[in-house]
């Protein structure tokens, strides 16, 4: 008899530490700095009246 | 085989490890990682020293009837008050913090000794380096340092060494959970409190990814090796470490938040999936925050700002608003598993309020979420931004966040921390019993002086405002309410400092004896721990109280819409 608590299946993949390095590195990346740095790359300089 | 035997030997439980039994959790302690922590937290707390005499003389000065520095001066410590409170204590602490969190719990040792040390040394001669030129004044240019304003190269190296030294020290524990998990110490899920740091030590990856990216082209600009970096540009990165870096503050304080409520009461999480799930949200969305800086800036697009700072960004206080149920609910639980079952809140009377730990944890939730998190959420939002940026209203903001909620947190940590680690007891039990309660009272006094001068129109980082000739007595009386808090404050940090030192000094040594206990519930004859695990209404006064923060934050927000309807009305 397995006496081991039993861990849902979600927890499973929360528990891969490399799998949220992964993602927590790429989603802020290209939500805030890619995006933000190509709105920036676009905005065309103001013109002096 | 030789090589077999060095790469088996990372677990606690192999034979010639050093390390010792910790005579109050029973748990294994690595020498090691022991020896880092003390050397991180320490310095940690030296630091949290410095800025807080720079907060009091900042918090004297903008209360007007004082006004203590002169502008030159001003403007030089309020950069130093910055740096050595957001970057340096948090900093340093954060990584005692991660050591504890990979070693004892995981029953594992660090990784590397040599890689602890490198971090350590980068670490604080940066912070030496930084503080140094700020005290020159080499480096007016307060803690953002937004170009064109420019500061000494070394400022600019320092900082590079701090944040290349913590993601030293962040690599070191990313090490140590590999080879924990690779050796076998331990099995299953690693334990929440882990589980949390992991989380801030991703997050911190990210942070110091983009501190790099924006102090290496700025300090090579300094040099006068490079062109000037865009101003714009160096604001979107910059917020990638400022706003960021306070995130990793977030999401250390919450697994400080369940680690405490479980030494103090027992708490046990009520859900694992569920927390953990919350962590995640964090580590995925909890960095577009730094939006929430540049929403007045021309530069980025409407589209950039409402998705960064409202639609992703509230999957992150999503995650807040979990934790915050689930912290309260564990210790809920475990108080009526001991018998405490009058009421709804019979169990909150028996709660250990004299301990001081038990007390900093708990009102580093009440100050995070029912002013950090509310006026987070409202000021965060872009139409309502416009009546409040740059306003005193956001350090009225951060202040419950960062010194109400993570610093008050550390705080009631190292009331476990220092007697285990440094194994001696603490002096001055009486006051330190009183310390967090003062010092939320400061805070709390002081954010409310801020947030009410700010919706007055008050201006941050201003030396004067009576030039402007334009505020009345109402403004000044919550400038005056400033200054008070941050004497409170600064009394509330100073007995801590004294009793951390005095303690690792005078303090009487623990040798194969538990430490003195700071009092914990007992559970009433008759009861059984686990009782209610199952149990949905063993929750019910927590549900309330949330109930109460959502009609706080409906109240604060909607009065928030009305006031840009009268800044701004639509005829």
């Amino acid at each position: 008899m397995n006496n081991e608590p039993k861990i849902h299946p979600w927890q499973k993949v929360l528990d891969n530490p490399w799998l949220l390095l992964v993602l927590g590195v790429l989603i802020p990346f290209l939500s805030y700095t890619v995006w933000g740095w190509i709105e920036l790359a676009l905005t065309k300089p103001a013109l002096l009246p | 085989m030789t090589t077999a035997s060095v790469s088996l030997s990372h677990s606690l439980a192999a034979p010639g490890v050093p390390k010792r039994v910790c005579g109050t959790t029973g748990l294994g302690v690595c020498f090691d990682a022991q020896r880092f922590i003390k050397f991180n937290a320490v310095t940690g707390i030296v630091f949290l020293l410095l800025g807080g005499i720079a907060a009091l003389l900042l918090a004297l000065t903008r209360w007007q009837t004082v006004h203590l520095l002169s502008a030159e001066w001003f403007y030089r410590i309020l950069t130093f008050h910055g740096i050595n409170m957001l970057i340096l204590w948090i900093l340093f602490f954060e990584v005692a913090i991660l050591y504890f969190a990979c070693t004892t719990p995981l029953n594992a040792r660090l990784f590397s000794r040599k890689v602890a040390w490198a971090s350590f040394g980068m670490m604080f001669v940066g912070a030496v380096m930084v503080d140094y030129v700020i005290l020159a004044g080499q480096a007016d240019v307060m803690m953002t340092s937004y170009l064109p304003l420019l500061a000494h190269p070394l400022f600019y190296l320092g900082i590079i060494l701090v944040a290349v030294g913590t993601l030293v020290g962040v690599f070191n524990f990313f090490a140590t959970l590999y080879v924990a998990k690779r050796d076998g110490a331990y099995t299953g899920s690693m334990p929440l409190v882990t589980y949390g740091a992991t989380a801030a030590a991703i997050i911190a990856v990210v942070t110091l990814l983009h501190g790099a990216i924006v102090m290496i082209p700025t300090f090579t600009y300094s040099m006068g090796w490079t062109p000037q970096p865009d101003p714009a540009w160096y604001r979107l990165i910059w917020w990638g470490l400022g706003h960021q870096s306070q995130q990793v503050n977030v999401c250390a304080m919450v697994a400080v938040w369940y680690l405490i409520s479980n030494v103090t009461v027992g708490a046990r999480p009520i859900n694992e999936a569920v927390c953990r799930t919350a962590f995640v949200l964090y580590v995925l969305f909890i960095n577009l925050a730094s939006a929430h800086h540049l929403l007045v800036d021309p530069g980025v697009g409407a589209t950039w700002k409402i998705w960064n700072t409202s639609y992703a960004m509230y999957l992150a206080v999503l995650a807040s608003m979990i934790h915050g149920f689930t912290v309260p609910a564990g210790v809920e639980v475990a108080m009526r598993e001991k018998g405490y079952t009058a009421g709804l809140f019979g169990w909150v009377a028996a709660l250990p309020w004299k301990n001081p730990a038990f007390s900093a944890a708990t009102l580093s939730v009440l100050i995070f979420g029912f002013i950090g998190g509310i006026t987070g959420v409202t000021l965060g939002t872009q139409q309502i931004n416009i009546i409040a940026h740059n306003t005193l209203r956001i350090p009225g903001h951060f202040h419950a966040t960062v010194v109400g909620g993570t610093t008050l947190a550390f705080m009631g940590l190292a009331y476990y921390v220092i007697p285990l680690i440094f194994q001696r007891d603490f002096i001055g039990r009486g006051w330190a019993r009183v310390q967090p309660w003062l010092f939320a009272t400061g805070i709390t006094l002081l954010s409310f002086g801020m947030s009410f001068a700010g919706s007055m129109g008050v201006s941050r980082r201003s030396w004067d405002i009576d030039a402007q000739g334009i505020y009345g007595p109402a403004a000044h009386l919550w400038l005056g309410f400033v200054g008070l808090g941050g004497i409170l404050a600064f009394a509330g940090l100073l007995i801590f400092v004294l009793l951390c030192v005095g303690t690792l000094l005078f303090g009487k040594k623990i040798e194969h004896r538990a430490m003195a206990d700071w009092g914990t519930p007992p559970a009433l004859a008759g009861t059984t721990p686990g009782s209610l695990a199952h149990d949905h209404y063993a929750t019910k006064g927590t549900i309330v109280l949330t109930l109460l923060f959502l009609a706080c934050f409906a109240v604060y927000y909607f009065a928030n819409w009305k006031a840009l309807a009268d800044v701004w009305p639509v005829r």
